[in-house]
């Protein structure tokens, strides 16, 4: 895919980072009442749209443009797996504590 | 010399190359996976802080509403153009990447200087959102129980203090006290307080709750009057943080840029640096779409 010849795959990333980008200040602009009165897992789902999507950005720039992609499987796992079992088990602590301890002290 | 090379077979005298990697890349690699513990640390600790103080956080979308040269309100617009200006300088990055890897000098040149274009304006764009943030938007007060409440219209939006009351907010030596807003409230009774849980009040009421409080104009590490005080705090604490490393992004652009143009790398046969330096520079976007998802989006 990101082969040397080519830049088509630049702009292809461009793209959707473009839109996505775009659909989140769009949601965030208008807001959807039916987004935001419905709830999953403790919080309203145009916040899981918003996270989601980030993700999703997230994962076009490490594996295309800085192209983590096409490194071998053990440097892979070495880069993504600390931040991969780390970070959401920082948030998971963090924002249950956040949550326990709301209204008090 | 000589037992290196009798040793050249086993792994141990460096000879095997597991990950296919360079040094340099592999240690950038592993700087940047730190680096995002780091901001991972900062985003963490804001979703604590707000998750605990989630009925009188201050919303976003109310607080960043300017864009330059425009009146009136525009949430998020400015934020998003920070976004887009990152995500363009990114790919000018990968373009000066994809170019070092033909050896095209030239265009390498063309695409870095582009990146250290998009770089300089997205701190530009970062210094005037600090400014209008540090500068303040429509004004707070203080309740004697240290909660930040605001004046609101008829339709339960905010409404500025300066507006209120009739005075420019970048004029000189403004005074302005908490006594002209009892005055314009009792003479406007289509205002009312927004307290902080957002519960609006009006008439008497308002004015009685706005004994004994004080006037908070900006926002700083002391005051702030967007709402609770630990919302600025992380304003300049993650984005300051997050800023600073688009400036040593772009420091480090310099650097490479000056010895591309000397035709260090020309020499050397390969654009490694650029490489190393580009990885650095998408970490930076990276960081920036998750600082932008949660602290101005969510």
């Amino acid at each position: 895919m990101s082969d040397n010849t080519g830049t088509w795959w630049i702009w292809r990333v461009f793209w959707i980072l473009l839109i996505v980008t775009a659909i989140e200040v769009i949601l965030g602009i208008i807001k959807p009442a039916v987004l935001i009165d419905n709830a999953l897992l403790g919080t309203s789902l145009l916040n899981l749209i918003f996270i989601i999507l980030t993700i999703i950005k997230a994962a076009y720039i490490v594996m295309e443009f800085m192209h983590l992609g096409d490194e071998v499987k053990g440097l892979k796992l070495s880069i993504l797996l600390p931040a991969i079992v780390l970070i959401p088990y920082l948030m998971f602590i963090l924002l249950t504590e956040g949550h326990y301890i709301f209204g008090t002290l | 010399m000589s037992d290196i090379k009798t040793n050249e077979n086993k792994a141990w005298t460096g000879g095997d190359i597991p990950f296919k990697a360079s040094y340099g890349k592999l240690m950038m690699w592993f700087f940047l996976v730190s680096d995002a513990l780091t901001f991972s640390g900062f985003l963490c600790a804001y979703g604590f802080v707000r998750f605990k103080y989630s009925h009188i956080w201050p919303v976003a979308d109310e607080v960043f509403t300017h864009f330059p040269f425009l009146k009136g309100e525009y949430p998020m617009l400015f934020v998003a153009l920070m976004t887009f200006i990152l995500i363009m300088s990114s790919v000018t990055m990968v373009l000066a990447v994809n170019e070092g890897h033909k050896n095209n000098k030239n265009k390498v040149i063309l695409w870095l200087g582009l990146t250290i274009f998009g770089g300089f304006v997205f701190l530009g764009s970062q210094a005037w959102e600090w400014g209008h943030f540090i500068h303040g938007d429509k004004g707070g007060i203080e309740l004697p129980n240290h909660e930040i409440v605001h004046v609101v219209n008829s339709e339960n939006h905010p409404y500025s203090i300066y507006d209120l009351v009739g005075v420019d907010s970048y004029a000189e030596n403004i005074t302005i006290s908490v006594d002209d807003i009892k005055k314009a409230l009792i003479s406007n009774t289509n205002f009312g307080i927004r307290l902080a849980n957002k519960s609006v009040v009006n008439g008497k009421a308002a004015i009685n709750y706005l004994n004994n409080s004080e006037l908070v104009l900006g926002a700083n590490l002391v005051k702030n009057e967007y709402g609770h005080q630990l919302f600025a705090n992380f304003f300049y604490f993650i984005t300051g943080f997050h800023g600073f490393h688009v400036f040593s992004g772009v420091v480090l652009l310099i650097v490479i840029f000056i010895n591309v143009i000397k035709g260090v790398y020309e020499k050397r046969g390969h654009y490694e640096m650029v490489e190393k330096v580009g990885l650095y520079w998408h970490f930076v976007d990276l960081v920036w779409v998750f600082v932008f998802t949660f602290f101005y989006l969510v």
